[in-house]
């Protein structure tokens, strides 16, 4: 059988900062992001929920890591990372199950995935610090 | 219609259906867990302790952190494999990947089952 080959002009290598992502592109590579800084940070995490649930010393240990000003910003961002992961996560189950996917209402959910995640992380932040 | 003709490993279904099935449970026991704090407010070691001492909340604790590291291995394979492309070096790291999330499993049992 014979093909015919087009060629286009395209570009191969894409140039990262002359790219403007659109919106969900964003939640998308956010979501990545988030994914992998909770991955990272796994076995901090672990170590704090050992401390906190293995002795009364060791939980005054925990008490005394979460109060140090750098762990609780630390905190703060893994608080982002996990709101931002669950919020896009939940926004892209919807997209699975066919709801959501025109254009219009995928850029409005993308914005309300930014916005929720944000404000949940400021409110709860706060209150935490 | 077409029919297609499927080749591979079909690994893909599966670890699709398992990113999305771990995810629902986590954000279940989450959403679950935020209220009993909410409603116990544990203030200090004993109280907080005492939210993990049923057997049942161990075990639902520790279904939600073998769910997490079962989709963190999916999440990262993916990252591994859109970036590290020499085979060598991203096998590795998958290697790497795996070994450390099945130590996290067994540090888990041992943190759960010592409250």
């Amino acid at each position: 059988m014979e093909r015919t080959i087009v060629s286009h002009q395209r570009p191969k290598y894409l140039d990262l900062f002359r790219i403007r992502l659109p919106v969900p592109g964003f939640v998308s590579i956010l979501h990545r992001i988030s994914g992998l800084g909770l991955f990272l940070f796994l076995p901090f995490l672990l170590w704090l929920l050992q401390s906190s649930l293995g002795s009364p010393d060791s939980y005054v240990r925990y008490r005394a890591a979460f109060a140090h000003p750098l762990v609780k910003l630390v905190l703060i961002g893994l608080l982002w990372a996990f709101m931002h992961h669950l919020f896009a996560g939940l926004r892209f189950l919807a997209l699975d199950l066919h709801i959501g996917t025109d254009l219009a209402p995928a850029r409005k959910s993308s914005w309300a995935v930014l916005a929720i995640s944000l404000a949940l992380t400021v409110i709860l932040g706060v209150w935490l610090w | 219609m077409v029919k297609r003709i499927i080749v591979g490993a079909h690994y893909g279904l599966s670890d699709w259906l398992v990113q999305r099935v771990s995810a629902a449970y986590m954000a279940v026991y989450v959403l679950l867990f935020a209220l009993v704090l909410l409603i116990a407010r544990p203030a200090n070691y004993v109280a907080w302790k005492n939210l993990f001492t049923g057997q049942a909340a161990k075990l639902a604790t520790f279904l939600f952190l073998v769910s997490l590291f079962w989709h963190a291995w999916i999440g990262m394979r993916d990252i591994l494999m859109d970036y590290i492309k020499p085979v060598s070096l991203r096998l590795a790291l998958e290697v790497a990947v795996v070994a450390l999330l099945i130590a996290y499993a067994g540090w888990s049992i041992q943190i759960l089952w010592s409250v």
